[in-house]
């Protein structure tokens, strides 16, 4: 008798959910989200989760991506590579999602690269070391700019402010020994001579000692690269003792509380990054404008804090996924070639173009060199 | 070496020499009245930060340091009453693996009330960007802050636990609670009281650390670890040996770098740790009691 009744209620459960399930129109997808909302990398993740959350919510509210509603699973790997490894078997194994937007940093994305890509998992990494998709794995992209870019960027400005002799600083962790690798690789082209390189831990509270080295080693400019708030502690040091050098830094610089964090010592700090830094700025005609004041108008009145780049990678994640899923269903395989294929994707990086041999899609022009002044970003200009 | 450069190397020293120190000398009330290392004293610091730049919106900085402070002390004392208080002769380990629970539930809470962002006290003179020179050799104001802060803890310990009955009772708790009690110490009494100065202690270290080195809810592990370190050099216990051992380890570090690459900073400070250790097994400055009472035991 209970079984009979268990078996009725089962029967009730499944038909209305079925019923439900023909409403929405398609299976809804799930999307594992991996992001260092908390510790040192929290800058990345957090901005990066709050986004999914708000575009998610926004998507299904139109009726989803091509009518299939999108379900967020979000883990939060801490910043660290052996979290975000098992959290990544979890969401492929246990939670079978269709694709994984993630991790925020370049370190975590190398070490679940290999996982997505031998289970057939799309990866959409928001990191930005070039080793990510070089060489191409054909289930792994990412949307943030190539830190090569990135250098390529710095270097043309020093050679037009005549900076020959360089000190640099870099983080232990990936995008810090990923940006120092490019940094050294492509210096020598540009005539730039790296005379002191140091690098320093992740969690460094103070930095004197390294500032005063390249002090010592008589540099013209210094360039940082980094993602923690140490990025912030470095200029500080550097102005403390004196050193009135250039300040140049990575695209890890991109969030506007690092420049409040290091406050009268950040004016005239640097750094390349994509225009949604300076929304406002934008001239009308840009084709990201649109796109760029959307975001940054949901984003700032829901959560009431500045948009940064790293939130935009989400947006851009979320919106390539989204638009691939649109025009090749809910079938793996045919979104990844989708994806692989796209054109002209307006997103908040930039222009993607992506081909099989480049899963990053976005030109140097992605990239604008941006300062601070008076606390807030603006474009350097010529 | 450059004489000035040799100089900027030593006031580097100096500067991690107090953040360390400043934290570690926290680590000593709480072993001086129980014998126990609190493995949350790293999130009392993290507290007082976190708090006074809360306040800071609100009243003048002094008020949002003391209040902060105080905040402190009531958080440090709710938590040894709620979950020390009543155990009846715990063991030293049952109450290591306490302090260690008491600091991830004090982390995880920091983490709901505040978030995740990085915070940061205004510079208490001046601002991010200036320093005082002397001869080419620049030290940011923040850092004598910081050491005058350090030495008013070091003397106000020093005074209380040889000059105070109070403080004397504390020790004579430590070094057996069960004698103490029978002489009519009030034995719980002082342990809480532990807490509380403890707390305190730490809070002011986490509010003038706070410009230099930033502070967000997940700070106090990472400062707790230096700070043990000096303490342990100094010798538990010992005020004056946690600033000397602060020092020693700080200009070392800073030195390291002049010569070797940065990356190997800490493990140059953690080698000379276990070097000291190796030779003088209870830290470099130890209390003549420890060590008495080790050798009798």
């Amino acid at each position: 008798m209970l079984r009979i009744a268990a078996a009725a209620g089962w029967l009730a459960v499944s038909l209305v959910a079925g019923a439900q399930g023909k409403q929405a129109g398609k299976e809804p997808i799930k999307v594992g989200a991996l992001l260092a909302v908390t510790g040192p990398a929290s800058f990345l993740g957090a901005p990066e989760a709050r986004t999914l959350e708000l575009l998610v919510a926004e998507l299904n509210a139109k009726g989803g991506a091509g009518g299939h509603r999108i379900d967020l699973v979000v883990k939060d790997t801490g910043g660290n590579p052996e979290k975000a490894v098992s959290f990544a078997r979890q969401l492929i194994d246990e939670e079978k999602v269709f694709a994984i937007i993630g991790p925020a940093t370049s370190g975590e994305t190398l070490a679940v690269k290999g996982i997505a890509q031998e289970s057939g998992t799309l990866l959409l990494s928001c990191a930005a070391a070039e080793v990510i998709v070089n060489p191409v794995a054909s289930h792994v992209f990412k949307v943030a700019p190539k830190d090569s870019f990135a250098a390529e960027m710095i270097f043309r400005r020093m050679k037009k402010m005549k900076i020959s002799r360089i000190g640099l600083l870099s983080s232990n962790t990936g995008f810090g020994k990923a940006g120092k690798e490019q940094v050294e690789k492509l210096a020598p082209a540009h005539g730039i001579e790296i005379a002191a390189s140091e690098v320093y831990d992740k969690a460094a509270t103070d930095l004197t000692a390294e500032v005063t080295k390249l002090k010592a080693a008589k540099v013209q400019a210094i360039l940082n690269w980094s993602i923690e708030p140490a990025q912030a502690i470095v200029i500080k040091n550097a102005r403390q003792m004196g050193l009135e050098v250039p300040i140049f830094q990575s695209h890890g610089f991109a969030n506007v509380q690092y420049a409040k964090a290091a406050g009268a010592a950040a004016e005239g700090v640097m750094f390349p990054a994509s225009r949604i830094v300076v929304a406002d700025a934008l001239a009308a005609t840009d084709k990201q404008k649109p796109v760029v004041v959307a975001y940054k108008k949901a984003y700032e009145g829901k959560y009431g804090e500045d948009v940064s780049t790293f939130g935009g990678h989400a947006h851009d994640a979320l919106g390539i996924l989204a638009r691939a899923v649109q025009e090749a269903g809910a079938d793996r395989e045919k979104v990844r070639s989708a994806i692989e294929n796209m054109k002209g994707y307006v997103g908040t990086a930039g222009v993607f173009n992506f081909s099989p041999a480049d899963h990053t899609g976005l030109a140097i022009d992605a990239f604008e060199m941006i300062t601070v002044k008076g606390g807030k970003f603006v474009v350097l200009g010529e | 070496m450059a004489v000035e450069l040799a100089l900027q190397y030593l006031v580097a020293g100096l500067t991690y020499g107090t953040i360390y120190a400043v934290v570690g000398v926290g680590f000593n009330i709480i072993y001086n009245a129980t014998g126990i290392i609190n493995f949350a004293q790293g999130e009392f610091v993290m507290l007082g930060g976190m708090m006074a730049v809360t306040l800071h919106r609100l009243v003048p900085l002094p008020l949002a340091i003391a209040g902060a402070v105080l905040f402190t002390m009531v958080v440090g004392a709710a938590l040894e009453v709620t979950f020390i208080r009543w155990l009846d002769r715990p063991s030293v380990l049952r109450m290591i693996i306490i302090t260690i629970g008491i600091s991830i539930l004090v982390r995880e809470g920091a983490l709901l009330a505040w978030g995740e962002q990085v915070r940061a006290l205004p510079y208490f003179s001046g601002d991010e960007v200036s320093s005082l020179s002397y001869g080419g050799v620049h030290v940011s104001p923040q850092v004598l802050w910081s050491l005058g802060a350090l030495l008013v803890i070091v003397a106000f310990l020093w005074v209380f636990f040889q000059r105070t009955p109070i403080g004397r009772q504390m020790r004579a708790c430590a070094a057996n609670r069960e004698a103490a009690a029978l002489c009519g110490v009030p034995t719980r009494n002082l342990v809480t009281l532990s807490f509380v100065l403890s707390a305190g202690i730490g809070a002011l270290a986490g509010c003038v650390v706070s410009p230099i080195t930033y502070t967000s809810y997940g700070v106090g592990a990472g400062l707790a670890i230096k700070g043990f370190t000096v303490a342990i050099l100094g010798g538990l216990g010992n005020s004056p040996g946690a600033v000397a051992g602060g020092f020693v380890v700080g200009v070392l570090e800073a030195f390291s770098v002049s010569l070797l690459p940065a990356a190997y900073k800490d493990a140059i400070s953690v080698a000379i740790l276990l070097a000291i250790l190796f030779a003088r097994p209870s830290g470099l400055f130890a209390p003549r009691e420890v060590t008495r009472l080790q050798r009798a035991g």
